[in-house]
């Protein structure tokens, strides 16, 4: 396929999508079809096929539309109606939808609305996700229609890789897996490291908890991923892509595939893609359940067939990577970016987000909070804006006590911080980071250390057990944080856990271990009272934890009196 | 700690918690040192010597043995509240050693283990109820349950570096062991 | 090859080019303490123990993976590097049931030795006393999971000199277990040459010949110096 016949199929499915009268729009995304999506697309297709209706309704089945805990979600385009979105569809509704919709005076219901001037879609800005939801994910002729893999046509013809490696950086783009490095800067790096034979690899092992910005791209748009890998290929000089997608994702490994397949049957992908004289192939490599996995040493050493775990930089992936080649390494978000950067330029998306975040990110907004669901945001926003505007504050009448970002790495932010804008700067300031986009709220019921304890327990079991301190220091630390929630703790056990904490960050020898401490640091650093209260009072401000241990010098009294207790049990027995 | 200074004896006592005694032992092998320790130090309480109740305003003990029962956990409170300086003394006060081997098990198990379906006459009744203290859930070494200032490590420890520590508290300085002498074991 | 010039405590030392730094501190003389890295076989850079500051570098770095680079001005033993050391082997004795004095290797155990030297005199972390077990199937040696430390110097002496890989790892975290034959009993593993190799390099009483008793276990790890040496010189025949 060359760059005409590119352009010709995209008309092609335009006027085929243009043709019917009406689009049934049904996300079939991880979270929608846990909460019924098949059944609703079921009855759809089969109302469609019942009234016979094959040239005027199209249902189709897409990505991720955002709110997620309102699934299943289904987006009706009608012509000469607004685009509407209803909220917890079920068969019978759908039928009733499709009815409304499809009449010769179509109208729609007034159930299950959601408005599209809610502050939910109105404050976000979708450049990643800006086809998911819209498009059927299965099919590569959607992804075309919407323009896509024009962004490659364009730079395989009128840029060098020079160029695209310079339009990268001047976009601002950083690294959305966490680190915020200079993208541009890392694919130069690579595109001038000697090496006849260099690797791209798309990380999608996203192991944070309650994230799932990853696997939603990969879902909703995995040509979006593919296409800017096979950009990446070409600006850094590489033949071969790996896409490492995460075990507990088999869907979104599925839909990789049969987009993979399809890209290398139109020849948009594979041995000279769009006639130029630039090859490039993609391969999926699965993981096997170990969140260090999306460690990028880590994560080499698997795609390798070995063992997973990290080894210590330098040599960084850039100089020696896969098999010892220069190896290209971004997160699947980041691959999302990049035909958006190429098809509107460099300087539009340095317009978006602050002075030193350029851009969009997708957050999995999660936690207490009104709507949770998948949202993409300019960055910059504050908080505040995302918590309370966007997933609609704190349900139940409670108050917003503090919101967790970067996961197992990342930090919580106190109410005092609400205002502080979204950016990789101004998280870390405050003792978090940006992470690959968790973002899990928090009412006034959760207790600080309870959550520390909930993060520590993470690290320990997915620790990968190569060096001392992540290995024994996180057990030591949840120990110590288990003592503090169960009453055990004495004020020696925080000078204990403090200095752990720092000598874990110091000494550790990857990112896990360096940052494992961070949630408990951060809580520490805005709840230091809480932790006080639990070791001090003995009681939990918050009312969450049991408290039923005494410190070890009081244990005899507790035995004591628990055996009494016994005692005058089985005397009245 | 500044007895021998002003002239006035130090006063002196060992207690013996969760261990073999061989830390008392080793201490008895000081030998004629024993004389020079008894010059500048009096003996308030020992298991050597036969005094019930630990005294008031010690200067210095010596405490052997992990700590693995209710009376050893009480003894802990008196020592730490009554001694200016408490050691750890000897590797099951430091490490909890071989005293500490049975935390694996549960004491309900261990306890069924030896005395109701081990070796010899069954006991009668509950073996626990007011002849043994009862044992607490995991066996700790001394710090882990009272503030400890000073650690003689080793299974016993060696005489001379018993006296390497205890010359060292006569005299009001920390005990600052040489290399050779910090061995666990 | 290539020389560079680096200061190590402020001292400028000269280093060829490919050497690790770990290398040229101890050819200064200077005393560093580790555990997984053993002369012969690869390093991991896991036990953290030869941890560095490095001028111009915001992390600390393990002295046996890292390069030698001209200009460098490293320093061994700041306060911070012996406390964390320190630390370090206060996590070690803790993770597993290390009781020296009922240990094969008492008096000749290299984690006893380096806790004396680093003037480790207690632990201040909780004693983790894990439920582990001891495969004593092989005919002649002994492994004793309650007394590894998971330095994995008998996974790559096993592998990469005896070219056996009987040994590796499972599992992983606190849970990282030595196994033998893909978790088989290590009687039943025939890939097993019952070189012994392991057993000599094992820095701690995890790793031992039967019918030894208490402090009767000695390592000679020298021996591994003397076949690689001999290989690369082709000092033998058969």
């Amino acid at each position: 396929m060359n760059r005409p016949e590119l352009q010709a199929m995209g008309e092609r499915e335009r006027e085929r999508q243009q043709s019917y009268r009406c689009r049934l729009l049904c996300c079939a995304s991880t979270p929608c079809l846990s909460s019924g999506a098949t059944a609703v697309i079921e009855a759809l297709k089969q109302f469609v096929k019942e009234q016979e209706l094959d040239a005027d309704v199209l249902v189709t089945a897409t990505g991720c539309m955002g709110p997620c805990s309102r699934g299943p979600l289904v987006t009706v385009q009608t012509r000469d109606l607004e685009d509407v979105v209803y909220e917890h569809v079920t068969p019978e509704l759908a039928r009733d939808i499709a009815l409304a919709h499809a009449a010769p005076e179509p109208r729609a219901l007034e159930r299950n609305l959601l408005a599209a001037d809610s502050p939910f879609f109105a404050k976000q800005k979708k450049v990643v996700l800006s086809n998911s939801g819209l498009i059927d994910p299965e099919r590569l002729e959607c992804y075309v229609a919407r323009g896509g893999y024009g962004a490659l046509a364009n730079a395989l013809r009128e840029m060098t890789p020079v160029e695209v490696c310079e339009a990268i950086t001047r976009s601002g783009l950083r690294g959305r897996g966490g680190a915020g490095y200079p993208t541009g800067l890392k694919w130069d790096l690579v595109r001038k490291a000697p090496g006849t034979r260099k690797f791209v690899i798309a990380n999608g092992d996203e192991g944070d908890p309650g994230a799932y910005m990853d696997r939603t791209l990969m879902e909703s748009d995995p040509h979006r991923v593919l296409e800017g890998m096979a950009i990446a290929g070409y600006a850094v000089g590489a033949e071969q892509g790996y896409i490492y997608v995460r075990g507990e994702y088999p869907i979104a490994a599925k839909r990789l595939e049969n987009a993979i397949r399809m890209a290398e049957r139109r020849g948009l992908l594979g041995g000279r893609v769009l006639d130029s004289s630039f090859s490039f192939r993609i391969d999926i490599r699965i993981g096997a359940g170990a969140f260090v996995c999306g460690e990028e040493t880590a994560l080499m050493a698997s795609v390798m067939g070995r063992r997973g775990q990290p080894s210590p930089r330098p040599p960084y992936p850039a100089q020696s990577g896969l098999w010892g080649m220069p190896t290209l390494i971004n997160n699947v978000e980041t691959f999302g970016n990049i035909a958006p950067i190429i098809d509107n330029g460099a300087e539009w998306y340095a317009a978006i987000g602050t002075d030193k975040s350029k851009g969009t990110k997708i957050f999995a907004l999660a936690g207490t909070v009104a709507t949770t669901g998948l949202i993409e945001v300019p960055m910059g926003i504050s908080l505040r804006e995302i918590i309370f505007d966007i997933g609609g504050g704190i349900p139940n009448g409670r108050a917003f006590k503090a919101a967790q970002t970067g996961g197992p790495s990342g930090g919580c932010i106190p109410a005092e911080h609400l205002d502080t804008p979204v950016d990789y700067d101004s998280l870390r300031r405050l003792g978090s980071i940006m992470g690959s986009g968790g973002l899990v709220v928090m009412d006034d019921t959760s207790c600080m250390p309870d959550v520390a304890k909930f993060f520590m327990e993470f690290c320990m079991d997915e620790s990968c057990g190569k060096c001392v301190p992540c290995r024994v220091g996180t057990v030591q630390l949840h120990r110590l944080l288990e003592h503090i929630t169960n009453g055990s703790a004495t004020p020696r056990d925080m000078e204990t856990l403090e200095e752990l904490c720092v000598m874990m960050q110091e000494t550790s020898l990857c990112g896990l271990g360096q940052s494992a401490p961070n949630p408990l640091l951060s809580t520490l650093r805005y709840f230091r009272e809480e932790y006080q209260a639990h070791i001090l009072e003995r009681t939990c401000p918050a009312g969450k934890c049991t408290m039923d241990h005494v410190p070890p010098l009081e244990q005899g009294a507790e035995l004591q009196r628990r055996s009494r207790s016994t005692t005058s049990d089985s005397e009245v027995s | 700690m500044t007895q021998l200074v002003t002239g006035k004896k130090t006063r002196f006592a060992t207690a013996w918690l969760g261990g073999c005694s061989g830390c008392h032992m080793s201490l008895l092998d000081l030998d004629e040192r024993l004389i020079e320790l008894f010059q500048a130090a009096d003996l308030l309480y020992s298991p050597i010597a036969d005094i019930k109740e630990f005294p008031r305003q010690v200067d210095v003990t010596l405490v052997e043995g992990a700590v693995a029962n209710v009376d050893h956990l009480e003894l802990a409170r008196q020592i730490r509240e009554r001694s200016h300086i408490v050691v750890s003394f000897g590797d099951c006060a430091v490490t909890g050693n071989v005293t500490s081997l049975r935390n694996r098990l549960e004491v309900d198990d261990l306890l069924s283990m030896v005395y109701r379906e081990g070796p010899g006459r069954e006991p009668r009744g509950r073996e626990g109820d007011g002849i043994l203290p009862a044992l607490i859930p995991r066996v700790l070494p001394l710090h882990q349950v009272i503030a400890v200032d000073a650690f003689i490590p080793g299974c016993p420890p060696d005489p001379d570096t018993i006296w390497e520590a205890v010359s060292a508290l006569l005299h009001g300085a920390p005990v600052r062991l040489k290399q050779e002498m910090r061995y666990f074991g | 090859m290539s020389v560079v010039t680096l200061h190590i405590n402020d001292e400028l030392v000269s280093a060829r080019s490919d050497q690790k730094l770990l290398e040229v501190i101890r050819e200064q003389g200077i005393d560093i303490p580790t555990l997984c890295h053993l002369e012969g076989v690869s390093d991991l850079g896991g036990c953290r123990l030869c941890l560095v500051e490095v001028q111009g570098s915001s992390k600390l770095l393990a002295a046996c993976v890292t390069p030698v680079q001209e200009g460098m001005s490293v320093y061994t033993h700041s306060e911070r590097l012996v406390r964390y050391r320190r630390m370090i082997l206060e996590l070690l004795l803790s993770e597993r049931t290390h009781t020296c004095a009922v240990c094969v290797t008492n008096g000749h155990c290299e984690l006893q030795y380096e806790a004396a030297e680093l003037g480790v005199d207690h632990v201040r972390y909780e004693y983790l006393a894990p439920q582990l077990h001891l495969d004593a199937s092989h005919a002649r040696f002994t492994l004793d999971h309650n007394r590894c430390i998971l330095c994995q110097r008998c996974v790559r002496v096993c592998d990469e000199v005896e070219g056996a890989h009987t040994l590796d790892i499972m599992g992983r975290g606190a849970n990282g277990r030595v196994i033998t034959g893909l978790n088989r009993p290590w009687g039943e593993c025939v890939s097993c040459t019952s070189c012994g190799k392991c057993v000599q390099v094992c820095p701690t009483g995890a790793l031992f010949f039967k019918g030894s008793s208490v402090g009767e276990m000695e390592k000679r790890h020298a021996f591994l110096s003397w076949i690689l040496n001999g290989r690369e010189r082709k000092e033998w025949q058969w």
